[in-house]
Order: C-alpha cells, then sequence, then structure tokens
C-alpha cells in the first residue's frame, strides 16, 4: 500500500532571499531518486508538505512551474517553528516533499480565455508558477491577454524582481506592478493599493475573462467589490485559501470550511463557491 | 439547599429586571442525574430555568474571564474565592459584578456514587440527609456526608467570602478538619514509592485537558503544554508528557487554587488530580500562612517579596 | 448468516483455544471502569459492563502512533531521510464490541480510505483485526443508537454477533473471518434453527424497548447549511462548554489527529496524535489568524460536522452512532440530543431554542 503521508527526499540545491526583510527566501529544491521526480506530476496552483525531520512539516504553495523541469521551487515565509528552521538551513542539506497535493487553477475552463492575475504579498508563488506556465511558448497560444496586477508594501517586499522585470519588457503580457508606499525616486511602475490598480488597470469583465486573486485577507476583501464593480462574474473569480493543515489528503479534519477540506477539495475555489459556503477562513 | 432555588431566581430577576446586570450566570438542569449545565440568563422572565441543589460542582467564575459586561454570578464559598483571585489578577472587575452568595453544605461527587453502582444511575434523590439512588430495578440509600466531593468534606469554607447577595443565613463552617491527612501519606513514601504511586495515579489520562479547562486559574492564552516555540512539552500519550503536564499545571495552581474540586469533577477518567493541586495548597499554608482567595487586598505568595520568606534563596 | 450456539461451560476453553492463534482484546474491569485491554493468557473478557468507558476505536486507530523514523546522526548516509517503519501486524480478535461502537468503524472508514487516498496504518490494523460483537440486551437512558442508524442488535461492521442468552450465547456469524475464529475455538460448529432466531429476535425486541433516548435526524438534510451555521442557538448551547477534548477523545466517531515530530537524542519519530476540533490549536494559522477563534465557533463545528456536514458529504445518516459516552463524559453535560433536535427542528426565522 502507498504510504501518501511519506515524504520524497530531496536536497537543497538552492538558496534566494527574496525580500529586504530577509523573512521571504526561495528554496530550490532537487529529488534525490528521479523516479520520485516522475511522480512529482503537478499543475499550477498546487502546493506541497515541505517536510523537515526532527521539525515537522508545512503546505507551501509549489512556485515553480509545470514547464520548469529538473527541481521544485517553493518561496517561504519565516512564521513558525518548521519555516524558522527552514531559514536556517543551507544548501546541500537533505529535507522532504510530500504532493503534490490539493486541486489547482482550473486551466481547461481558462483555455482561450483572458486571465487577469491579481496578487498582494508573498501570495504570489503559485501565481509565478502560473505565469511561467503561461508565458511557455508551447502554452501562450492557449490564453488571450494576460494581465498581471501585482503589490507588495515596499519595492524590496516583491518577489522574484528578476523576473518581473523581464516580464515587464515583453509584449504578451501586461504587467501592472505596484507597491504601496516608496521613497525611491528611481521607482518607474505604480504606487497605490491593489484593489485601486485592479480598478484603473483590469480589463471589464464578460464570460471570457477569469480573474485568479490571491492575497492577505484585507486585499481579498477590498479588491473583491472592485472585481464587482468591472462585472466579474462570482464563477470567474478563482481563489486560492490557506488554511491550517496537516496531512495535506482530507483526512486529519482540521482544514474544512463545511464540507469541503481545503487542502483536498480546494485550496483553489470560485468566489460562487466560497459564497455559499460558511464564512469560516 | 433545594430551597434556595426560590430565593435566586428572584435575587436574578430582579437584578436583571433593574438593568444591574446585563446576564446572570448559574445553573440549569442537567439532562442527566447528578450534573446541571452552567448557563447564562438574560431576559427576567427566564430565570425559572435556573436551579440549584447539589450537582453544581463546576466552579463559574471559569465563565467570567474577560467578560466585558455587567454579571450576576452565583456562587458558593470555592465560587467566590476563585472571583477574589480573579479580581486580584485583573481578570474581571470587582464592579462588573453582582455576587449571588450561596452558603454550600457540599457537592455529591458523582464520580464516587457511579463506582458504587452496578447498574445505570437513572434517579438520584436527596431526602433528608440521605441520598436515594435508583436504577437498573435497584435502589441504593447513602448518607450525604459519605458521597460528597472530597474537597468538600474537608471544606473550611462553605459561605461565600465575598457577595452583594446572600441567598440563605450562613451555614455552620466545619470546624477541626483534617485537611491533608492523604497528602501526608504521600508525603511519607520513599521516592520509588512516589513515583509508582503518580505513575498510577496518572496512568489513564487521555489529555483531554478537562481538568485544566475546567478551572479558573487556567486562562493563559497559550498553555505552556501548547507552544511550539519552544515546545516544552511533547504531544503524544509518552507517560513523561502526560506527567509533566500534570505537575506543571499543578505548580502553576500554587497559592491560587482554591480546591473546589472542579478539576477532578470533569476528569472524564475519574483521576484524582486534586492530589497534585492539594499538596501546593498545603505548602503555601504552611509556607506562607496563606490560603488564596480570602482577601482582595493581599496578593498571593508567589507573586510577592517578603523579607521574611522561609527559603534562604531568597532572604 | 450462520447462527451457532455457545454453551458457556465450553466459553473460557474456546478463548483459551483462540489464544494460539490470535491476540485477544476484550473488555476488562479497570478501576472504576471497563476498558479494553489485551487479554492475558488464561483471561476472558469481561461482559459485566454496560460498554467501555472509552471506546474502542484506540484498537485500530492508536490515540499515539508512530509513522516514521529518521535519524539527525550526520555521519549516517540516510541522515534526514524520512523512512517507513517496519510493523508486524499480527492478526486480532476483539470481543465485546458493542452493534454501535462497530458500526462506527465503517464511519470512519470512509474518512481512512477515500477513493483519492488511503491510510495506511489505520487500514492495516482493520484488515488484520476481527471484531466479535456483543449485542447489548440492556441498552441505557443515554443510547440512542436505533435513532442514529445502528441498533443493539445491529450486525454491521461485526464479524460475529454474539447474543447472550442466559446459559449460551448465539453466535451469528456474517464474515469468512468469523467463521475461522469460530472454527479455531471449537466452541460449536452446530448451524441453529428456527428457535434460535426467534429467541433472538425476542431479545432484540425487548432491547429497543428498553431504549427511550430518541432524536430526530430527519430534516437536517433539507436545511441550509449558512442557515445552521448562522442559526442564534449556538451561544447558548456553547455557553457550559469549556472546549476540553473529552468529547471527541471518547466518540467513536471523531478521527481527528496532529501529526508531530519527536526527537530523542540523533533518533526522531513522526507521529499522529488524536486532535481535537476543541481546540483553538487545531486550526491556528502561522500568521496568528485563526478561523475558530471562540469556542462557539469550534463547539458548532463539531456538531455541524457531526450532523450536518457529514450528512451532505455522503448521504448516509449521521457521523453518531448513539453510543452516548459524551452525553455521559462531558463535565458540564452538553448533550448531542438536545443540540441535534435544534438542528433538525430549526427553521431561519426562530430567535432561540
Amino acid at each position: 500500500m502507498e504510504n501518501p503521508y511519506l515524504p520524497y527526499p530531496v536536497r537543497i540545491d538552492e538558496i534566494i532571499t527574496e525580500t529586504e526583510d530577509k523573512n521571504l527566501k526561495t528554496y530550490k529544491l532537487v529529488f534525490l531518486n528521479t523516479d520520485d521526480e516522475e511522480k512529482f506530476i503537478f499543475q499550477a496552483g498546487q502546493f506541497a508538505e515541505l517536510s523537515i525531520a526532527g521539525q515537522g512539516e508545512i503546505p507551501i504553495g509549489i512556485a515553480s512551474s509545470p514547464s520548469e523541469k529538473g527541481f521544485l521551487k517553493f518561496t517561504v515565509n519565516k512564521v513558525g517553528r518548521v519555516t524558522t528552521h527552514l531559514h536556517n538551513m543551507t544548501v546541500g542539506d537533505i529535507m522532504g516533499v510530500r504532493g503534490p497535493l490539493g486541486n489547482y487553477y482550473p486551466w481547461d475552463r481558462m483555455e482561450g480565455k483572458n486571465v487577469v492575475i491579481i496578487g498582494g504579498g508573498f501570495a504570489f508563488t503559485t501565481l509565478r508558477s502560473s505565469i511561467i506556465y503561461m508565458l511557455h511558448p508551447k502554452n501562450r497560444s492557449r490564453f488571450k491577454d494576460i494581465h498581471v496586477i501585482y503589490g507588495a508594501r515596499t519595492p524590496g517586499m516583491l518577489l522574484y524582481r528578476d523576473e518581473l522585470t523581464e516580464w515587464e519588457k515583453r509584449d504578451d503580457i501586461y504587467m501592472h506592478i505596484t507597491v504601496d508606499a516608496t521613497d525611491d525616486p528611481d521607482w518607474k511602475y505604480h504606487i497605490g493599493f491593489v484593489p485601486t490598480i485592479t480598478d484603473q488597470k483590469a480589463p471589464e469583465g464578460n464570460a471570457d475573462t477569469y480573474a485568479i486573486v490571491c492575497g492577505p485577507p484585507i486585499m481579498i476583501k477590498f479588491t473583491q467589490p472592485v472585481l464587482d464593480k468591472l462585472k466579474y462574474s462570482h464563477e470567474n473569480i478563482i481563489m486560492s485559501l490557506e488554511m491550517r493543515m496537516k496531512c495535506g489528503i482530507g483526512i486529519c479534519g482540521r482544514c474544512n470550511i463545511g464540507t469541503e477540506y481545503v487542502c483536498k477539495d480546494g485550496p483553489v475555489f470560485t468566489l460562487d463557491q466560497l459564497n455559499r459556503m460558511p464564512k469560516e477562513y | 439547599m433545594l430551597s434556595y432555588n426560590e430565593k435566586i431566581r428572584h435575587i436574578a430577576k430582579k437584578i436583571l429586571a433593574e438593568g444591574k446586570v446585563e446576564i446572570v450566570i448559574g445553573y440549569r438542569r442537567g439532562t442527566l442525574p447528578m450534573i446541571n449545565e452552567p448557563c447564562f440568563i438574560k431576559h427576567p422572565e427566564d430565570v425559572t430555568r435556573l436551579i440549584w441543589d447539589r450537582h453544581c460542582g463546576i466552579n463559574l467564575t471559569n465563565y467570567l474571564t474577560q467578560r466585558k459586561e455587567r454579571i450576576g454570578i452565583i456562587a458558593k464559598g470555592c465560587d467566590s474565592r476563585n472571583i477574589i483571585t480573579h479580581i486580584i489578577e485583573n481578570k474581571i472587575k470587582r464592579e462588573q459584578l453582582v455576587i449571588i452568595g450561596v452558603p454550600c453544605k457540599g457537592m455529591i461527587d458523582r464520580h464516587k456514587i457511579a463506582s458504587q453502582f452496578e447498574e445505570e444511575i437513572q434517579k438520584v434523590k436527596e431526602d433528608g440527609d440521605k441520598i436515594v439512588v435508583t436504577g437498573g430495578g435497584i435502589e441504593k440509600i447513602w448518607k450525604l456526608s459519605d458521597v460528597l466531593q472530597e474537597n468538600c468534606i474537608i471544606c473550611t469554607h462553605r459561605n461565600p467570602v465575598i457577595y452583594d447577595e446572600l441567598v440563605a443565613e450562613p451555614v455552620a463552617e466545619q470546624k477541626d478538619v483534617n485537611r491533608y491527612e492523604d497528602i501526608r501519606r504521600i508525603e511519607r513514601l520513599s521516592p520509588a514509592e512516589k513515583a509508582e504511586f503518580f505513575d498510577d495515579l496518572l496512568a489513564s489520562c487521555i489529555r483531554c485537558y478537562a481538568c485544566r479547562n475546567v478551572c479558573p486559574l487556567c486562562y493563559c492564552d497559550t498553555c505552556f503544554v501548547d507552544g511550539s516555540q519552544p515546545q516544552w512539552v511533547g504531544k503524544s500519550q509518552d507517560p513523561t508528557d502526560i506527567r509533566t503536564f500534570h505537575f506543571l499545571r499543578a505548580f502553576h495552581c500554587a497559592g491560587r487554587c482554591t480546591d473546589c474540586g472542579s478539576c477532578e469533577r470533569a476528569c472524564p477518567m475519574g483521576i484524582k488530580v486534586r492530589t497534585l493541586t492539594k499538596k501546593l495548597e498545603k505548602d503555601c499554608l504552611e509556607l506562607f500562612n496563606w490560603e488564596a482567595g480570602i482577601d482582595l487586598e493581599q496578593r498571593p505568595p508567589l507573586t510577592t517579596y517578603n523579607p521574611n520568606d522561609p527559603d534562604d534563596t531568597f532572604r | 448468516m450462520n447462527v451457532i450456539k455457545i454453551d458457556k461451560k465450553t466459553w473460557t476453553e474456546g478463548i483459551g483455544r483462540l489464544q494460539g492463534f490470535y491476540r485477544l482484546i476484550g473488555p476488562v474491569k479497570d478501576g472504576d471502569f471497563y476498558q479494553f485491554k489485551a487479554l492475558e493468557k488464561g483471561e476472558s473478557p469481561d461482559f459485566s459492563m454496560l460498554n467501555t468507558r472509552l471506546s474502542p476505536k484506540s484498537i485500530i486507530y492508536p490515540q499515539s502512533e508512530v509513522m516514521f523514523e529518521y535519524s539527525l546522526d550526520e555521519t549516517r548516509d540516510d541522515c534526514h531521510v524520512i523512512k517507513e517503519i517496519q510493523v508486524e501486524y499480527s492478526p486480532q480478535v476483539v470481543f465485546g464490541i458493542r452493534p454501535c461502537d462497530a458500526k462506527a468503524f465503517l464511519l470512519v472508514q470512509r474518512n481512512f480510505e477515500t477513493p483519492e487516498y488511503k491510510d495506511p496504518y489505520w487500514i492495516r490494523l482493520y484488515e488484520t483485526t476481527a471484531l466479535i460483537g456483543l449485542a447489548c440486551n440492556t441498552p441505557c437512558s443515554t443510547c440512542f443508537c436505533v435513532d442514529a442508524g445502528s441498533g443493539p442488535f445491529n450486525d454491521a461492521g461485526l464479524d460475529i454477533l454474539l447474543i447472550d442468552a442466559g446459559e449460551y450465547y448465539y453466535a451469528r456469524v456474517n464474515t469468512a473471518k468469523g467463521e475461522k475464529i469460530l472454527k479455531d475455538s471449537g466452541w460449536s460448529e452446530e448451524t441453529e434453527t428456527k428457535d434460535a432466531e426467534l429467541a433472538i429476535e425476542n431479545l432484540k425486541q425487548a432491547a429497543e424497548n428498553r431504549i427511550t433516548a430518541r432524536i430526530s435526524t430527519d430534516r437536517l438534510k433539507e436545511k441550509g447549511v449558512p442557515d445552521l451555521f448562522n442559526a442564534p442557538f449556538w451561544e447558548d448551547v456553547a455557553f457550559a462548554c469549556i472546549n476540553c477534548g473529552t468529547c471527541t477523545y471518547v466518540c467513536p466517531t471523531c478521527w481527528c489527529f496532529d501529526i508531530q515530530d519527536e526527537v530523542r537524542g540523533t533518533d526522531g519519530v513522526r507521529m499522529r496524535n488524536w486532535d481535537s476540533c476543541m481546540y483553538p490549536l487545531f486550526t491556528l494559522h502561522g500568521s496568528g489568524h485563526n478561523p475558530r477563534d471562540a469556542k462557539t465557533k469550534r463547539l458548532r463545528q463539531r456538531f455541524m460536522h457531526k450532523l450536518k456536514y457529514y450528512v451532505d458529504k455522503y448521504n448516509d445518516g449521521i457521523q453518531c452512532v448513539g453510543c452516548g459516552r459524551c452525553i455521559n463524559l462531558c463535565p458540564v453535560n452538553i448533550d448531542i440530543r438536545k443540540i441535534c433536535e435544534a438542528m433538525n427542528g430549526f427553521e431561519p426565522e426562530q430567535k432561540s431554542i
């Protein structure tokens, strides 16, 4: 019997400190066994449990894209026991990855449609996965216009800055990068909160346009009325939830919202689905 | 004590109707024999739900922690002492409370009766100084004083020490009570015997934390057993972790515990958890001449410095 | 379905014979109450109990269970690699399971054996365990098994159901596993006739007539989740709750767990421990946010899960078998029967119970 709790052993191949507060680091992980890598087939929007012997496990969105081969990437915020330990680990250290877990963004439904990605803070990880995936030469033609509205508190708090700059230069993706505030005179992008920039830059909602929204609760709270104003139907607003998780496979019982387990039935839900669920997240 | 009901309801109705309090915390009739359910009443017309008998052993002070409104609360001797402790520890303000004092003659020990009755208990009736238990076609009669909670048998504060209303004349306090006989017996054991005694005492613990959660003293935002940074205690059924929880919890209650007996009453496994808290209570009495919850003006001994401290380290 | 008649005079002998083939577990009086324990040689299960204090769920799903092991010894090649532990699963037989508790295993199976994921720990223990039930001739006043979809003589989930008929046990054999055990015991191979069926039916009727505790569950399905979730009665029913884990730990159908790493020296294990939706820590996010940050919300989750979410998800009754343990052991008398009535009878415009 296959043991769904058993992590695959991986080696830390690279660690990138992403933000000026040094609380966010991206870990590039390489499988110790190539068989395991072949089994780890995922889609953008899924997560995995990062597993550290002696510490425990944490559910983290997969930041690398299914189109990137040979490694997995996770961006981890330092908050609790496991993440603090992980932040002290170094290249070459052995840890575990268990997954892929959960559902993913509805790529089939979004085929041939406009995709508007709205992200805030460090919730941008699976959105990075999605952007890389959609921009891959094999996939780009499967989608119409791609808009990205991404904000952080300051320029130094933006994730994946080199890639943001690259995407900014391309003509097949509309980038709307913003910060809450900055005193950097060379800042050439937007200043303002994500909901405000969404109001200004996001295309009007219609049957052919999907919005994927990921961010802190406050951003989500104020973005939703903007999307309503822009006439996005709630079936076309896609959200990814966070919850305290342990097993990641809908068995340990802690992450339910009503009948749905966020780890297994989510983390991706349409706003229409969420509207019918208890407000307990 | 059955006759207290009318008076309790009368007072509760009055203070609710006059707007002196927004809620009254008391008991309503339980769905099983020997247990009542703590409840709150908001409307004067609902006070008939309030009841009082010998099955009100849970300490209601636990329901006061950090509440913001004005509250009427029914308090027997031990509850009132915990209210004092709560006020001293800033968990509630005196001016928020209308304390309805209940002179108490002791609560019935439901574990004790259940363990001596082979059938399912269907009815428990008080009859003078007797208690009549029926179920499964049999009837058993005990002397009330034989089936009281252990803490009630040795109680020396049956009357509320603080109150705004008193539902009856104070009852006579028990004199010449040998409060610590059982503790002295344990103190006399050898270290090996003690280890065995405590292993046995806690062997059936399922870590449900009922003893902790029912205790008015246990209000920490994060209990030391729940913290993860650092993680002081493992979370499994490892006996060392279980003992650590019980021993440390008892120490946290030192100088604060009123021996209300709620912890022991609440334990689903019938563990005599008071054995631990009582030892600390005895130490506080012997070392510092201290009883918790008697005086609003005095702080518990472990939060004060006294140049006459019995321990050299602190002098 | 065969019925075998076992003369009680041969009972101990058969138990002794089974000791040679299986690990035996049964109810044993332990201080003031009964517990399921491994039976020593020569020890028989004690059937004089009404039921055990704790449910038998821990036989299949221990409160603490090691899942993996690893070494943190840097000199070892496999340092930090998490590995499966080797466990011998030898066949075991549990005696004296009440029908409600047996049915609970079938409910819990839905959680541990899903179309997508199989929990190997639960499944392996479940598969290597045979359950021999003991019909309830005298259900308690807090038993509502019949309304919860079980019954004092229900065979669901049992390999054999024993019926105490005075000088005999009738054994109703439901599975091949059960047949094998009977064979190994050497009790009897004589199949009973219609008379036995009649005797059992009479005992069953008498037992069911004793059940006075009723709950209604017929309208739970039609209620809206948001209506029940936002119902005004939660504050009142949750007031007394102290958020201990008693109800969840004594419940035969509560299945939630936590996963923890524990290290001694350089040897570590990953284990799982029962957890409880009553605890604030159960849902506390790393950020400090807690979707169930108040006891009312936690109590609501417990009852919504058992009496609404489960009902909606599996369309096969409630996640409760009516054993009554939570009612009997709750320190503050929170009674699932009362809450079920409040939920089943709730109309959205209603103000309080």
